[in-house]
């Protein structure tokens, strides 16, 4: 059966939240709720079931829908503010976390580096068929051994005359083995202290390969890769000129993070939606599961913390499309919101008892999605540290 | 080829739909949007104009929010949007609203092509877009599920339980399309944006030289007499298999005369 993501009326009324959305934000949400209930949650269960998302295809859909790197400008992008961009991620985390995670993949993370740091050419060259969702990317960071600490990895990057020569493994990759371009953060062997650098680099490259992460839990309405490169050769002009240092990497990850600030609440409105009908529909000791009190202290605290988790995304939308936003402003979202979503989750799961279980229902789905997005884009620590070092000044990542 | 596009703001049918005191549909206490089946037509207009040229310009009539609809089919795509909308309209019937429409047609100018929706959601009607053509003189080619354009005729084709038929007729025409004609896009963030700067007029019954005497409630042919909501569903029959059951299923369908 079909479960359509109704709206809680009650729960707008209470949250009030659409008096701080404008009215074009508001119907881009409303577009693409439709679209997730017409050609995403009826499949979602069974791509989650199965470990099996035609993201090539979701892709274009995307591309039409002018969601992939709509708040970037030119090249075929959208320009949108970041409000708007974070209130799509809302809306496409709402249906499911990995298909949030394609679209920020591509266009935060991927699309984002070029676009920041690359070459007029690299740009002309990718981000028009990535915007169109004809293309799509990946971002490769996180190395099977160095996660947290990107500073650590050991794929290299070595001069070979004007070419550069590639080797190394990236670990956890997002759309890896389907991807047509992988941004690839390396260390080069060009001294100084900033020896990191991004390259651009087509998976057709002689040397690329793209394994996919089967047996996992969580997300598996998304792929994710492990991609090696063995003497890989690219053209000198594959690096992306404008950055390096991690700095590179890290300003694009501050960009997806912020869209997870919003996303994550995208999950758990879905959750607390669901169990609020479930909670009014079933009958336990001859009365609606909704009227016994227990369940009522549930739904309060659900709904207080979904409400906060909104505001303080719609805040630090403010602060980015006014004043501008801080790094660790966006952790204090990317913190909260990750960790009150999952307890959400959590929560409803309860209230929906073995039915929580099943994916008839998205509530299991949702919260093993969230075991990964509490995880991606900084761990719940990494973000601790960051609020800590901002708070007191002093470093203690190591 | 330029194309007017009939469109209806109509209560959403996933929400709970009331009427008002005086029996009209109350549209003002409920969830209001583009009729689902006008998609289709506005889908159609935007396919023909892409593989050609033109503009597509939607008409509505309905209060302040029917805006909204119109709204919809620009940030789907279409050009231009009339709104009329006049307190005098109030409670109009399918003589009043097609007379609206046709003058509204008018006043923007004959058009190549004519596209509705099958019906509106709401009413379920289905009558007006043939008495626009009627009023209009043109050829009304309805309920098509696919339709083409060559130089100046448009052929159509309506499929029937037995049997589908091809009609072809002269533009400038109206037709009529099903839910069957295509898959409607979505507004696109692009076309969301776009949308705000394309220019929607809002007209007047005084704008159309229609008197008020013509339109509303009290001049409506038709008027809703008393109305009370469905009765909910009853218990199905459940035939016991006493060995019979077979004869009983057999029984059962041919008294309903579903065989
Ligand atoms: C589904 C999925 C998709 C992903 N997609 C991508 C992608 O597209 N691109 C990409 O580059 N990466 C991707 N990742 C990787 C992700 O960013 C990393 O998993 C994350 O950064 C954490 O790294 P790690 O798993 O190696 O954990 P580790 O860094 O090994 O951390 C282990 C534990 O130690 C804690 N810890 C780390 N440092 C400290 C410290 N200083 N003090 C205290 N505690 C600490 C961590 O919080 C964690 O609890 C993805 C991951 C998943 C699960």
């Amino acid at each position: 059966m079909v479960r359509m993501a109704s709206r809680n009326s009650a729960l707008d009324a209470l949250s009030g939240l659409d008096s701080l959305i404008d009215a074009d934000d508001r119907d881009l949400m409303s577009m693409i709720r439709k679209f997730a209930d017409d050609h995403l949650r009826p499949n979602l269960p069974e791509w989650f079931d199965q470990g099996v998302v035609p993201a090539r295809d979701l892709a274009r859909e995307f591309g039409k829908l002018g969601l992939l790197g709509m708040h970037l400008e030119g090249y075929g992008c959208g320009g949108s503010s970041a409000t708007s961009y974070g209130l799509a991620c809302h809306e496409l985390e709402a249906a499911d976390s990995g298909i949030r995670s394609l679209v920020s993949v591509q266009g935060s993370l991927a699309m984002t580096a070029i676009h920041k740091f690359g070459s007029e050419e690299q740009k002309t060259e990718w981000l028009p068929r990535m915007a169109a969702g004809e293309a799509l990317g990946c971002f490769g960071l996180t190395e099977p051994d160095f996660g947290s600490d990107p500073g650590g990895m050991r794929t290299r990057a070595k001069r070979d005359g004007d070419d550069w020569v590639l080797n190394g493994t990236k670990m956890w990759i997002t759309n890896g083995s389907v991807a047509d371009v992988a941004v690839v953060w390396a260390q080069t062997d060009d001294g100084g202290r900033d020896r990191i650098r991004g390259f651009v680099v087509p998976t057709d490259s002689k040397g690329f390969e793209g394994r996919e992460i089967k047996q996992k839990m969580s997300l598996r309405a998304s792929v994710t890769a492990e991609l090696s490169f063995t003497d890989l050769r690219l053209p000198g002009d594959a690096v992306l000129p404008e950055v390096s240092g991690l700095r590179g990497p890290l300003s694009c990850l501050a960009e997806a993070r912020f869209g997870i600030v919003f996303g994550a609440m995208g999950a758990a409105r879905d959750c607390l939606e669901t169990a609020l009908a479930y909670a009014e529909s079933r009958r336990v000791f001859g009365e609606p599961l909704a009227g016994y009190q227990l369940t009522q202290a549930k739904l309060a605290d659900m709904a207080v913390e979904y409400v906060k988790g909104m505001l303080l995304a719609l805040h630090l939308g403010r602060l980015k499309d006014g004043p501008g936003v801080s790094n660790e402003q966006v952790s204090v979202g990317k913190l909260n919101n990750c960790r009150e979503a999952i307890a959400i989750a959590r929560e409803a799961r309860t209230i929906l008892a073995a039915n929580g279980i099943s994916l008839e229902y998205p509530v299991i789905r949702h919260e093993n999605n969230l075991e990964s997005v509490l995880t991606y884009e900084g761990t719940s620590e990494v973000h601790q540290l960051i609020i800590g070092q901002a708070l007191t000044g002093a470093n203690a990542f190591r | 080829m330029n194309i007017v596009v009939c469109v209806k703001y109509v209560p959403d049918a996933q929400s709970d739909r009331t009427f008002s005191d005086d029996k009209t549909t109350d549209r003002a206490g409920v969830d209001g949007l583009l009729s689902e089946l006008d998609e289709y037509a506005v889908e159609e207009a935007l396919k023909l104009v892409e593989a050609g040229e033109g503009e597509v310009t939607v008409v509505t009539i309905g209060p302040d929010e029917a805006a909204e609809a119109v709204k919809k089919a620009l940030q789907m795509g279409a050009d231009k949007g009339v709104h009329i909308s006049d307190d005098a309209i109030h409670g109009s019937d399918a003589v009043a609203t097609s007379l609206l429409l046709a003058e509204a047609i008018k006043k923007i100018g004959q058009p190549d092509l004519i596209l509705t929706g099958m019906g509106s959601t709401d009413g379920l009607m289905n009558i007006v877009p043939t008495m626009v053509a009627e009023r209009l003189g043109l050829p009304a080619v309805t309920l098509v599920s696919s339709l083409e354009v060559n130089g100046s005729t448009v052929t159509g084709r309506r499929d029937g339980d037995t049997a589908s038929e091809t009609i072809e007729a002269s533009l400038p025409a109206l037709v009529s399309v099903t839910d069957q004609t295509n898959e409607p896009r979505y507004p696109s963030f692009k076309g969301i944006m776009a949308a705000k700067k394309k220019p929607v007029e809002t007209w007047s019954l005084g704008d159309l030289g229609v008197d008020a005497g013509q339109v509303g409630l009290n001049n409506a042919w038709v008027q809703v007499e008393s109305f009370e909501a469905r009765p909910p569903r009853e218990q199905g029959q459940v035939v016991t298999d006493e060995g019979d059951g077979g004869t009983k299923l057999a029984e059962f369908l041919s008294t309903h005369k579903f065989v």
